[in-house]
């Protein structure tokens, strides 16, 4: 695992990590199997990506540690404590918007988790002023998120989770729908939040190179269903990473490869590809 | 890349807002006016060439009644029944609001709940309020409380049904977002599912609205010495068709003036709710 490189050490953290444990894991519905037996350890503050193609299973595993799907069988834990439910230690930041509340106001949206946890107006007004500065939302505060961009809605995400000091953040495919310049942004910052705050990120994308940019380590999974982690790649380049160092473009080709082959399979068992159907 | 620097996200790719293509004048606000009035003109001219053929008793003209309505005025019927049909529907429609809303999100949010009254709700929905006009003199009275007891039970199943239909709609998304924050089930229930059910409840209460309508005429058809049913009724009695005429033209006008109201003050109230009206 990756030493935090020296300059996360100017903010103090404010989150601190707690690890998840995932051990013998599997999810059925009704017949057909999702993901099985899956064993994953992330430690305390680290940034893991889960890379995938569509289908296999990442959302899965995400929706999991949150506490939104039981495990069929085997047992998921986040901070030592069994997973039995959704809970405010494991933030979550969803792909698509429409999980703000779009009659609230930016402030009002990160002063939610302080409000159902009866922190008083004044502390909790506060609270979201600072996360509001930290994700770049100052000047947008009394707006409503039908108003702003893809890219500051998330950015509202981010914050009304980290406002809740999270040990856990859960985030999946967060940037998938913005355009790529806004993308490229969102992960520049997200990078710089996370070296400020210092939770523990499980990260779910389909983009290689995201997943180069933000994590610690990246698991690719087979195909589903039935899906298991197929490699784990730690990442050893220093923040802020620059995708076109060599070991950057070297890990990217090693995984393009790996995620290929498993499109590939699945495209044959399916019989989409020519030479597939025997 | 500084915290500030975002220029190109915060003004790259807003809302587009291309400038509007030039309106035709038909499209313009003075344009749509004059296109209500110019239909409402077309619509008096063909009654007024109508009149000229019959009886004022089978077809009043609209010059008579215009004097209906001035004379209906004069006496004070026209206001007297206007004040009692309104005050009728308000009374029941209001009251089917605030016992509708809550019973729909109790219906919607616990199941065992929603299958409890369910027959009850999908019973009694398809039986019209008219066929309980008698029993509702019956049971209480001649008085006002009949009439707004029809007007409740004309406004409660739609808007319970229309609430029920927005809890089953809430995005399964912000249920889990609130969880995730630690909103419990009851402050769910209050901060996501009550304000994302607000939509639905506009719908049925407007539809509620203009149902109370068709039930009052009818009420006061039947048991009523003050409103406008009654008034209607009475006319016919008299063999005053243009006071029919100034009874049915106060309907649809009142009708009209209540749902604008209701339109304008959930824009102004309910904006961020994004109700569409």
């Amino acid at each position: 695992m990756n030493a935090p490189p020296s300059s996360a050490d100017k903010a103090a953290p404010t989150c601190m990590g707690a690890e998840i444990r995932l051990e013998g894991v599997s999810v059925r519905f009704g017949e057909s199997r999702i993901v099985s037996g899956i064993n994953l350890h992330v430690a305390a503050g680290e940034f893991v990506c889960l890379l995938g193609p569509s289908g296999c299973g990442k959302s899965t595993l995400l929706n999991l540690v949150a506490g939104f799907l039981p495990a069929t069988s085997g047992r998921v834990s986040a901070g030592r404590r069994p997973v039995r439910g959704p809970g405010m230690d494991r933030g979550v930041v969803f792909q698509s918007t429409e999980a703000l509340f779009p009659w609230l106001t930016v402030q009002e949206n990160i002063e939610y988790g302080p409000r159902m946890r009866g922190v008083p107006r004044a502390t909790r007004a506060e609270a979201a002023r600072h996360y509001l500065e930290l994700v770049g939302l100052g000047h947008a505060a009394d707006r409503l998120p039908g108003e702003l961009s893809g890219g500051m809605r998330q950015r509202t995400q981010i914050a009304r989770v980290l406002v809740n000091e999270p040990s856990v953040v859960l985030m999946d495919e967060p940037f998938a729908a913005l355009d790529a310049q806004t993308r490229e942004v969102m992960q520049v910052e997200l990078d710089r939040i996370w070296q400020a705050t210092r939770p523990t990120i499980l990260f779910i994308t389909h983009d290689i190179w995201e997943a180069i940019l933000l994590g610690d380590r990246i698991i690719t999974m087979t195909a589903g269903p039935d899906a298991t982690f197929k490699t784990v790649a730690p990442v050893a380049i220093p923040h802020p990473r620059e995708l076109t160092a060599p070991a950057a473009v070297e890990l990217y080709r090693e995984l393009r490869e790996n995620i290929a082959s498993e499109v590939r399979r699945t495209l044959q068992a399916q019989g989409m590809v020519r030479g597939a159907a025997a | 890349m500084t915290a500030v620097d975002r220029d190109s996200e915060r003004y790259g790719e807003g809302p587009a807002e291309a400038a509007p293509p030039p309106r035709a004048f038909y499209n313009s606000r003075l344009g749509r006016l004059l296109t209500a009035l110019l239909s409402v003109g077309l619509g008096i001219i063909v009654w007024q060439v109508l009149s000229l053929r019959y009886q004022p008793l089978f077809l009043p003209s609209p010059r008579l009644t215009l004097q209906a309505v001035g004379e209906l005025w004069d006496d004070g019927t026209l206001l007297q029944s206007i004040g009692a049909s309104l005050a009728r529907i308000m009374a029941g429609w209001s009251l089917g609001l605030v016992i509708g809303i809550p019973v729909g999100i109790v219906m919607g949010y616990f199941s065992f709940v929603r299958r409890l009254l369910d027959p009850y709700i999908e019973f009694f929905r398809f039986i019209p309020p008219i066929a309980f006009v008698t029993l509702a003199v019956i049971w209480l009275g001649p008085g006002e409380a009949s009439k707004v007891a029809l007007i409740l039970y004309t406004t409660i199943f739609i808007v319970v049904i229309n609430t029920i239909a927005g809890v089953l709609s809430v995005s399964e998304l912000r249920l889990r977002a609130a969880a995730s924050l630690g909103a419990g089930r009851v402050q769910t229930l209050l901060t996501v599912i009550f304000p994302s059910t607000i939509p639905y409840m506009v719908t049925g209460a407007r539809i509620a609205m203009g149902n109370s309508f068709l039930t009052i005429v009818s009420a006061e058809i039947v048991a009523a010495q003050v409103g406008l049913g009654s008034m209607i009724w009475t006319s016919r009695n008299y063999g005053k068709t243009e006071w029919v005429f100034v009874g049915i033209i106060t309907l649809g006008l009142l009708g009209y003036s209540c749902d604008r109201i209701i339109r304008f003050a959930v824009r102004r109230l309910l904006r961020r709710y994004a109700v569409a009206v």
